[in-house]
Order: structure tokens, then C-alpha cells, then sequence
């Protein structure tokens, strides 16, 4: 199960992560929806993208702009956070939709907590796989911490200042 | 002041309902202590040796007499009768209960206050200069600026998870009061020749392990555009700052690493899709946030009063206390009143409820309802009229907030150190306290003059013992016991500058004799109304070195004596450090 759109789906999925023995260029990509490696995409690119549906995951240290060309090839495309603390990849997110103009699937993978889903969506992730030793249902909640924000994202292009009538001292002491 | 409309009061009430459910899952075992730390960093809440330590923010160190009584509230009823202000302009309460703290954020929050960022790897509460708004060298009141970006920056998405905290100064005179050059981004208000108003932006500047004074990465970003360059900054130290060792993560080791103009190409390429963007600030905003900062009701007065005059001339304390702890105003009659923190045996920057509850009734009565806390760690009164004086100056120095000591070498900052902070090598307050009562004697400071000391207990310089023209830092030592570096020649403001080591490393009891020495030279080597500070630039080190390490030190009969003695009265803690 993971979060996708605010609410809980199903997902068919599968995640590979490069054990110490394998290599990118040699792993065996089992078929069906897999979501490979950066390294792997990158090695073995010609036979990848010949399959109807792929994903690609991006760990904290790479860079978003090695997938400028390919960028609308992937049905889903992750982000690793190898820590919840790794505050990388909120900037890939960012630079992926902003940037990079990506506008398919953004999943949050790897050591995702409930706290910092509010966040991970306003930089563009809809997608999030939690921790799956932690209940998914409150993880869901953290969705809705805030119901308002200051500054602009990937999901509110505008800020608060342009999206408001806000008021200022004049108008307190008016009334 | 700033005032919150009903977006802010939102958020903040929003925060308070999600931190009380993250304490919650914390008491429940439901987050590990793992887990809740950065959440409970964030919120500014530390596990110290006596318990949870709470830091609360004043933004840009403004705040309203309703706030104090708030912190004078929370002193009494949460904790034991006092609180500590601290260099970044906030307060820290040091005998929580964490059941407690969700409940003291909702007071907070009834008065337009929270503790968000205070801690935590994320853009900490952004710190101004004292006298903004009031200052007469002031080019462009920073105060509309500080709280725009205080707002960018409140659960700014992107910037939570930073690779190591990160700290805005932002100063609108012409003489730097905010250490500008000390932070991880500074900004100096400026206006340019065509009178437009803009910044001037420095990076990667910073204390602790070490110490870099920041470098000019912009002469001057229009102020349309502060908050998308200031956005590129962090985006760039996001991304690359160094996340494999702690003590390499602040943004000054990457500045540091790339050369400033590689680390400005890299912004600036980030930089050219944003600008002019939708995070471009409008006049309109601008206008808003200032209205909230316009001048209060000021009479017409005059500049002299001769009942001052008089009352000056035969009561020697009430002159003292005009020279070095009132401040010259824009605003001909009116003066900016600084309320000593600092009275020798008291720990620098602590304050109690009565004398929170007082100082906010002084703020009532003589400075329209506002305060402001210094990064020395006074309280200021920043519109008082001059014929005020007499009354404010016999009503606080019954609160024992007249000590006139400011600018001078008891008004020394001074971090929590060994019984308060885990990190600590050494005790800091005991030895401010010490040192303060050596040098207590007014002639003598007036002889001396402008100095600054600053004590740290451990290399994190919470006490900015870098930019102390006296620094004194803890140390680590194999045997485990206290030792304390001297250095000196550090100086904030203008013509900053990191100090320098003087030697080998000395005991509790030896360093108010250093002090002492180090005087000494000042004293021999001064030249007329020369400072302290000009003095060592002048001469250099190896004079005061040779001086200082001339004669050895005598044994005090102190030393002998249990070292719980110099704690202040109001800590009855023992003196105690997991490290030792
Ligand atoms: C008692 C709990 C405290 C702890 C555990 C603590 C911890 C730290 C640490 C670890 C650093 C170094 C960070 C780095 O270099 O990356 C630091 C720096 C600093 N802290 Fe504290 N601190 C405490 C209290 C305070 C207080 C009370 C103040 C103000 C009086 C303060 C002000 C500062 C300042 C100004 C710096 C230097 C900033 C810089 O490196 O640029 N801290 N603190
Ligand atoms: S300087 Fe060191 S001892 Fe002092 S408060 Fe900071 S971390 Fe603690």
C-alpha cells in the first residue's frame, strides 16, 4: 500500500535496490512495474526503455538533471531518502516538477515518517511509500498538518502575500 | 510591532494541535526518541541535564509588554521564577516538563508567540539590531524585512532537513549591531545611489569549531528580490552542504570549499529562473508589514532638560548610568534606555518573573508597550522621553536592572556552560560571575572603557567568544578537569574580526588574574582615548602574551574551597557535568 493523491491505494510496484554483490550493468530486472536505479537506468537504458512501464529512483546524492531527456519516459519516478534527517531530496523534488518539468508520478521512498509528508508534497511528491513499519493511516494525516502556508512551492505557486488580502496595522487600528 | 492577522494566528495555532499530537505519540513509545528529536528541535525543545530546555522565539528580538508578562507567566508557573535571554535575542527556560511544553506553546500562541525553528537543522529565528526603527545612524529600518522573512522562512518545505542549522542577521544602520558577518547569510539594508532600498548580502560566516567571517556573495540585490536569492542560497547549501560530518555541514565549510565566486555562479544559475518569479515581494507586501512598524505617537520635545541636568550633577550612579546604559534617539527628547541583565553575581542574561513582570510595566509606562531583548543580552526601552529618566532610573534600579556596566567588561555574554548544557567542557556562568566580581569596581571599568568579553563552555561559541575582544572558551583536556582558552582581538559590528589564542590553556581561578594581566598591558600600552580593542590591533598579540605568561599564578585560597561556591545563589544545582 502506499499514499498516492491523499488517499491509500494499492500499488504493484516493486523497488529494486542493488545488492553489494550486483552490479548495475549486469542486475536482472525481474519483468513487471519495477522501479530501478539511476545507475541502472543509465546502464542498461537501451533495453529499459523498450518496456511499456518503468520507474527509476534517484538516491539523496545524484542529480535530477541526469534524467533531462528521458524525463518523460518513466510512469513513476522516485526519490531515496536514506534518512529522514537527508534533507536532499525535498530540492531533487523541487528541481524535477520546477525545473525539470516533470509532471508524472513523484514518490517518496525510503525513510518516510508521517512528520515530514506535508512538507515532501508541498515540493512536489504525490506519491509516498511510508515506512512500512508504521500504520499508513497516520501517516495519511500528516497530509493535513497546516492548512495554510507562507511561501511558495511546487504546489502553491503563488505566496501567501499574493494569494491574500492580508491585513496590516492600518487596518486593526480602524476598526 | 508586527502584528499577527488571521493567516499567522492560524498557522501558529496549527502548529501548536501538531506538536501536541507529536508529544503525544513521543509519551505513547508510538516515536522513538530518534524520531521526535529533530520534531522536537524544530520547536526548539533540548534535552538538557536538568530536563527539556525550551527556546522561544522573539523575532528580531521585538517584543510587546503582554509577551513579557507571557514569559514571566511561564517562568512561575512552569518553571523556577526566572528565564534566560540569550545572544540570538530569544529565551530559554531551563526546568521543563515535556507534558508541559504543549501547553506552554498554546500560551504562547495566545500572544502571538511560538517556538518554531528556535533549534533544529532549519532556518533558525532571524536576529536584527537592538535599536532598529530607533537607531540615529539608521539607513533603513530592517524590521518590515526581518518579518517578511520570518514568514518565508516558518515551515519553509524545502529548507527543514538542512545539512546543519542555519542563522540570518539582518542590519539596517550604518554601524553593524546584528554581527552580520557572523552568520551563515547576512544582510545589510542598504539604499543605492538612485535611493532604491536593497541588500547587501554576505555568506558564510559563523563561529563555533570554526570560525569564518562571512564574504560579500552580492553588493546589492533590489529588495524585490531578497526572498528568491535568499531561496537560491539555501537551495544550493541543500543540495551540496556537507552531510557526512557534522562539524563540516554549515554553510561556511561549503563557501569555504568552492571559493565565493564559484559558490555565487552556482546560486545565481539557480537564481535566473526564479527572479522576477511569483516569490518576488510586492511593494504592496512590503507596505503592509511596515504599516505594523510605523513610528508610536511621539511628542514634540526638546532635547534638553535641566532637571536632568541637575539631578545628574550631584548624584554620580544616576550620571554613570546615562553614559553607558542610555542611547541617543532619532527623535529630539527621546532616548533608547538599555536594562542591564548583567548585575555582578547574577548570570548574564537570566531574568526573573518580578523582574519580566516589571520591565514590562516599565515598557507600558515610559516606551509604548514594547521591549526589545539585545544579542548581549539586555533588555532595551527603546522610546523613553528624556524627562522620563529620572523616575524610570529610581524605579528599575529597585528591580536591580541599572547596573551601569553596558559596553563595559561586566556586561559579559556568557552560554549556559557545565550546569546547564551537556556539551560543555567548562562552567560558564560561575565564571562570569567570578570575574565579574573581580572587576567590579565602576572607576575601574570607566578607566577601562569599551572592551567586550565573551565566555563559551565548550568549542560551539554559543557565547561568540570569537568575536570577543576577550574570548574565553572551555576546553577539552585528557584529564578531564576545566581549562579555559584565552584570545583575544575578536570583534563584531563593522571591522569584525575572529580573536586569536593567547597560549596554553588556563584553570578556573587563574582566569580573572589573566584578565587582569591582559589589562594591564592595555593600561601600559594605550594610547589617549584608544580601546581596548585598538590597542591589541595596534601593538599585536606578543605583548600581552609575554605579560600574561611573565609570572606564574598564585594559588588562590578559593581554589581550596568546594567549587558549588560560585554558582549563582538562584541555581541550587550541584555542580555537575556528565563529562567530568
Ligand atoms: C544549552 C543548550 C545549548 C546547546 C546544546 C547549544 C548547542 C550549540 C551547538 C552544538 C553549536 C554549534 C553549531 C555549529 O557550529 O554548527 C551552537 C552554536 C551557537 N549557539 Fe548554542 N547551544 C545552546 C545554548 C545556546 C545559548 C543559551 C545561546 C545564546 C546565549 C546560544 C547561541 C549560539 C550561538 C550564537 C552559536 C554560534 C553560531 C555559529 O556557529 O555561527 N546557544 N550551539
Ligand atoms: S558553548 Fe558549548 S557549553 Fe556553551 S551552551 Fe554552547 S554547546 Fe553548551
Amino acid at each position: 500500500m502506499i499514499i498516492k493523491n491523499k488517499a491509500i491505494v494499492a500499488d504493484d510496484w516493486t523497488v529494486l535496490r542493488l545488492q553489494e554483490n550486483e552490479t548495475a550493468e549486469s542486475v536482472h530486472v525481474a519483468a513487471g512495474k519495477v522501479i530501478v536505479p539511476l545507475k541502472v537506468w543509465q546502464a542498461q537504458r537501451d533495453a529499459l526503455q523498450q518496456r511499456k512501464e518503468i520507474g527509476v529512483w534517484l538516491a539523496s546524492d545524484e542529480r535530477p538533471e541526469a534524467l533531462k531527456d528521458d524525463i518523460q519516459k518513466f510512469s513513476v519516478i522516485a526519490v531515496d531518502f536514506p534518512k529522514f534527517s537527508d534533507g536532499r531530496g525535498y530540492s531533487i523534488a523541487f528541481n524535477l516538477r520546477a525545473r525539470l518539468s516533470y509532471t508524472g508520478e513523484l514518490r517518496a521512498i525510503g525513510d518516510v515518517l508521517r512528520d515530514q509528508l506535508f512538507y515532501m508534497q508541498r515540493v512536489g511528491f504525490d506519491a509516498f511509500a511510508p515506512r512500512p513499519d508504521r500504520k499508513i493511516e497516520d501517516a495519511l494525516k500528516g497530509l493535513s498538518d497546516f492548512s495554510e502556508v507562507y511561501q511558495t512551492s511546487f504546489d502553491r505557486r503563488l505566496p501567501l502575500f499574493r494569494r491574500a488580502q492580508r491585513k496590516g496595522n492600518q487596518a486593526e487600528s480602524s476598526q | 510591532m508586527y502584528r499577527y492577522d488571521e493567516y499567522d494566528q492560524q498557522i501558529v495555532d496549527e502548529r501548536v494541535r501538531q506538536y501536541r499530537d507529536q508529544v503525544r505519540r513521543r509519551l505513547s513509545g508510538e516515536l522513538t526518541e530518534e524520531e521526535f528529536m529533530p520534531l522536537r528541535l524544530q520547536n526548539g525543545l533540548y534535552m538538557q541535564i536538568h530536563g527539556y530546555m525550551l527556546r522561544i522565539a522573539v523575532p528580531y528580538g521585538l517584543i510587546s509588554s503582554q509577551q513579557m508578562r507571557m514569559f514571566a507567566h511561564i517562568a512561575r508557573k512552569y518553571d523556577r521564577g526566572y528565564g534566560h535571554f540569550t545572544t540570538r535575542q530569544n529565551i530559554q527556560f531551563n526546568w521543563l516538563k515535556l507534558q508541559d511544553t504543549p501547553d506552554i506553546l498554546a500560551d504562547l500562541a495566545s500572544v502571538q508567540m511560538h517556538a518554531i525553528q528556535t533549534s533544529g537543522n532549519c532556518i533558525r529565528n532571524i536576529t536584527s539590531d537592538e535599536f532598529a526603527g530607533v537607531a540615529h545612524d539608521e539607513v533603513v529600518d530592517p524590521r518590515p524585512y526581518a518579518e517578511i522573512l520570518r514568514q518565508w522562512s516558518t515551515f519553509h518545505p524545502e529548507f527543514a532537513y538542512l545539512p546543519r542549522k542555519f542563522k540570518i542577521a539582518i542590519s539596517g544602520s550604518k554601524e553593524d549591531r546584528a554581527a552580520i558577518y557572523a552568520h551563515d547569510i547576512g544582510l545589510a539594508v542598504t539604499k543605492n545611489a538612485q535611493g532604491e532600498i536593497g541588500f547587501r548580502v554576505v555568506v558564510g560566516g559563523g563561529l563555533g569549531r570554526t570560525p569564518i567571517i562571512g564574504s560579500e556573495i552580492c553588493e546589492f540585490v533590489p529588495w524585490q528580490h531578497i526572498l528568491t536569492y535568499v531561496e537560491s542560497i539555501l537551495r544550493v547549501y541543500n543540495q551540496y552542504g556537507r552531510r557526512d560530518n557534522k562539524y563540516k555541514a554549515r554553510i561556511k565549510i561549503l563557501v569555504k570549499a568552492l571559493g565565493i565566486d564559484e559558490f555565487k555562479r552556482q546560486v545565481e544559475v539557480d537564481w535566473a529562473d526564479l527572479k522576477g518569479g511569483p516569490g518576488t515581494l510586492t511593494g504592496q507586501e512590503v507596505d503592509r508589514v511596515a504599516s505594523c512598524f510605523t513610528d508610536p505617537a511621539y511628542e514634540t520635545l526638546s532635547d534638553h532638560d535641566s532637571k536632568l541636568n541637575e539631578f545628574k550633577a550631584d548624584n554620580r550612579s544616576f550620571s554613570h548610568w546615562l553614559q553607558r546604559n542610555v542611547r541617543p534617539h532619532r527623535i529630539p527628547g527621546y532616548v533608547s534606555v538599555v536594562l542591564s541583565l548583567k548585575k555582578t553575581g547574577n548570570a548574564p542574561g537570566d531574568a526573573t518573573a518580578e523582574q519580566m513582570d516589571f520591565a514590562a510595566d516599565l515598557a507600558d509606562r515610559y516606551s509604548f508597550g514594547e521591549l526589545r531583548i539585545t544579542h548581549k543580552q539586555n533588555l532595551v526601552l527603546a522610546d523613553v522621553r528624556q524627562k522620563d529618566l529620572i523616575s524610570l532610573w529610581q524605579e528599575a534600579s529597585v528591580y536591580e536592572l541599572t547596573t551601569p556596566n553596558i559596553g563595559m567588561l561586566t556586561d559579559i555574554i556568557s552560554c549556559p556552560g557545565a550546569e546547564f548544557c551537556t556539551l560543555a567542557n567548562a562552567r560558564s556562568i560561575p565564571l562570569a560571575k567570578l570575574i565579574a566580581e573581580r572587576f567590579e569596581s565602576l572607576d575601574f571599568q570607566y578607566d577601562i572603557g569599551e572592551i567586550t568579553l565573551n565566555i563559551s563552555g565548550c568549542v560551539n561559541a554559543c557565547g561568540q567568544h570569537h568575536i570577543g575582544n576577550i574570548g574565553i572558551t572551555g576546553v577539552e583536556k585528557k584529564d578531564h578537569d576545566e581549562w579555559y582558552q584565552v584570545s583575544i582581538g575578536g570583534a563584531e559590528g563593522n571591522d569584525s574580526s575572529i580573536s586569536k589564542i593567547i597560549g596554553p590553556s588556563f584553570t578556573f581561578f587563574q582566569v580573572p588574574e589573566v584578565i587582569e594581566r591582559l589589562l594591564q598591558v592595555y593600561v601600559r600600552e594605550r594610547i589617549e582615548a584608544e580601546r581596548f580593542i585598538d590597542t591589541v590591533r595596534r601593538i599585536g598579540h606578543a605583548p600581552f602574551k609575554d605579560h600574561v605568561y611573565a609570572a606564574d599564578f598564585i594559588a588562590q585560597d578559593e581554589e581550596v574551597a568546594d567549587k558549588h561556591i560560585v554558582a549563582p545563589a538562584q541555581y541550587e544545582v550541584p555542580y555537575f557535568s556528565p563529562r567530568f
